[in-house]
């Protein structure tokens, strides 16, 4: 089997689908106000919009409480933006356009924030396509480089959705920061395991020697950290 | 092999808006009663009368164009001064007082004065205009305005030979509108211009109702300025002032963002804005799979209007 999940992951899959079932309820009594289209289409990407940033938050979420086996819910959570913005391209062409290509087609080429939204989705339907397990096997160290793109994804997604406003930025803010504060928690992980291998390298009490030297060096004149650690270890 | 062709959509396969609000409604009030379990429909009632009632058409109106549900243009304005979500100025415009309502006209005018809209009302003809309503966000509506030609009042006041431009104030009210007390985004009071040939033309009116009553407040009350071949942010609402000017005045979107709101912003399909295209449109109160339509040029009054233009770079005066 490609897909095996256990109940709670079951629960996932469908609860997920909420947003799309209560979309359908609105469409079915006719809440979806003076422009329905725009407002279809707008519920679409917004829903896409909050599953990329929920999938963001995954891997914080499982270094800060060490739980096991979220990458399966990152798959999931991925799995939904992709399917949210797939409708949100659907609804723009079929919805929106009734597939009249002439006219779509100059509504792309000077639409600058749609160009953005391009781009996001190329990047999440590459992703989607490359989601199975034995794709994740057989790409390697690749597939952790061609994944880590989701962050270049949500960027184009916040801006393709700033972009065409023409006054109120709260929620696009709202999302960017968001963004930025679950990027950051990644920036900061990864530096603080770069420094930690660095200090890794003599053990025991020189460990402490190095820092306290360190801290006296960097005090005095300002030596690149190399010299310091190759001299101590030559002692 | 397959050869497509270009399939047009006879205008009999277009769902009539009012047909199609009413089926909603009369689904909507079906399941209401299955729900409650009352007989009484109480959505399909309407007894009020509207106040103008049934008016003489314009000869500018386009009598041909199906009109935009009321219930739709009530419920989708972009009314900054309240709110930027289109369906909060519906209640919020609701404590925005209009009677008594003056307007003061100065500056390059034989008569200028403050002028109570009641004065004024029994000077001019009122009558139906129906235009089409593009705003720069890419929808449109066929609204059925009651009002009078703004040059007809000008004419009243007796314009300088001086006055080039002709500048409109909305109501400065930060008590009852949240943006102006809070100062967001734009710099209020609201403020647009025309030049004095535009406010001139026959085209332009000022409306003080909409399908033959009066105007909803927050689709501008009592006063507010219609100009079918701009875009719909030339439209001021709620006016209080209109001066007349020797040299162009600053407008409020234009100072906002000057590179994507122009001065003149005429409706034009080949001019996009610089994040979007303005070369369709989607038409309020059209269903799901309705293609947008193609905009025109001047928002189709070119006939009227080009000669006013014609020795301009609609690019550079965009």
């Amino acid at each position: 089997m490609v897909f095996q999940y256990n109940k709670l992951q079951s629960l996932t899959i469908i609860a997920c689908l909420l947003p799309l079932l209560l979309l359908l309820v609105d469409i079915a009594f006719n809440n979806l106000g003076a422009n329905p289209i725009q407002a279809l289409h707008m519920r679409l990407g917004d829903w896409s919009l909050r599953f990329l940033w929920l999938t963001l938050a995954i891997t914080p979420i499982q270094s800060v409480t060490k739980w096991r086996g979220m990458t399966d819910y990152r798959q999931i959570l991925g799995l939904y933006v992709f399917f949210y913005a797939t409708l949100h391209v659907l609804v723009y062409l079929l919805v929106d356009h009734a597939l009249v290509w002439h006219i779509i087609g100059i509504d792309i080429i000077e639409s600058s924030y749609i160009w953005l939204g391009i781009l996001a989705y190329c990047i999440i339907f590459l992703l989607a396509l490359t989601s199975p397990k034995w794709a994740k096997k057989r790409m390697g160290k690749t597939w952790k480089k061609l994944h880590r793109l989701i962050y270049i994804a949500a960027g184009a997604a916040i801006l393709h959705y700033y972009w065409q406003l023409k006054g109120n930025l709260a929620e696009p803010l709202f999302y960017l920061i968001i963004i930025i504060l679950l990027l950051s928690f990644r920036v900061a992980v990864w530096f603080k395991n770069r420094k930690f291998n660095k200090m890794m390298i003599p053990t025991g009490q020189k460990v402490q020697v190095m820092v306290a030297k360190q801290v006296v060096m960097s005090e005095t004149i300002r030596e690149p950290q190399v010299t310091i650690l190759k001299s101590d270890m030559k002692r | 092999m397959i050869i497509k062709t270009e399939k047009a959509i006879p205008a009999s396969e277009i769902t009539d808006p009012l047909v199609f609000n009413k089926r909603r409604q009369i689904i909507k009030a079906m399941l209401a009663t299955m729900l409650t379990g009352s007989g009484i429909v109480p959505a399909l009632a309407n007894n009020n009368k509207p106040v103008w009632g049934d008016l003489p058409k314009s000869n500018l109106s386009n009598d041909s164009l199906l009109l935009t549900p009321a219930e739709i243009i009530k419920n989708h304005t972009n009314y900054y001064e309240f709110s930027f979500n289109k369906t909060d100025a519906t209640t919020l415009a609701q404590s925005l007082p209009v009677d008594p309502w003056s307007v003061e006209i100065s500056g390059e005018v034989e008569k200028p004065g403050s002028y109570y809209l009641e004065d004024i009302l029994r000077q001019q003809t009122l009558q139906e205009h129906i235009y089409r309503f593009r705003c720069v966000e890419a929808w449109s509506m066929v609204v059925p305005w009651v009002g009078f030609s703004l040059g007809s009042l000008l004419k009243m006041v007796k314009p300088l030979s001086t006055a080039n431009f002709v500048k409109f104030t909305t109501v400065y009210q930060p008590k009852i509108m949240p943006s102006q007390a809070n100062n967001t985004m734009l710099e209020w009071p609201y403020v647009e211009a025309l030049r004095m040939d535009e406010a001139m033309h026959p085209l332009t009116i000022l409306a003080v109702g909409m399908y033959g009553d009066t105007l909803p407040k927050q689709n501008g009350a009592p006063l507010r300025l219609v100009v079918p071949w701009k875009y719909g942010f030339k439209s001021i609402k709620a006016i209080v002032k209109i001066e007349l000017l020797k040299r162009p005045p600053t407008t409020t979107w234009n100072k906002f963002a000057p590179n994507d709101y122009g001065f003149y912003a005429n409706v034009n399909p080949e001019v996009a804005h610089p994040r979007w295209s303005q070369n369709s449109e989607r038409q309020l109160g059209s269903s799901f799979f309705t293609p947008r339509r193609q905009t025109e040029l001047f928002n189709g009054y070119g006939e009227q209007v080009a000669s006013l233009y014609s020795d301009m770079d609609l690019r550079h005066f965009f």
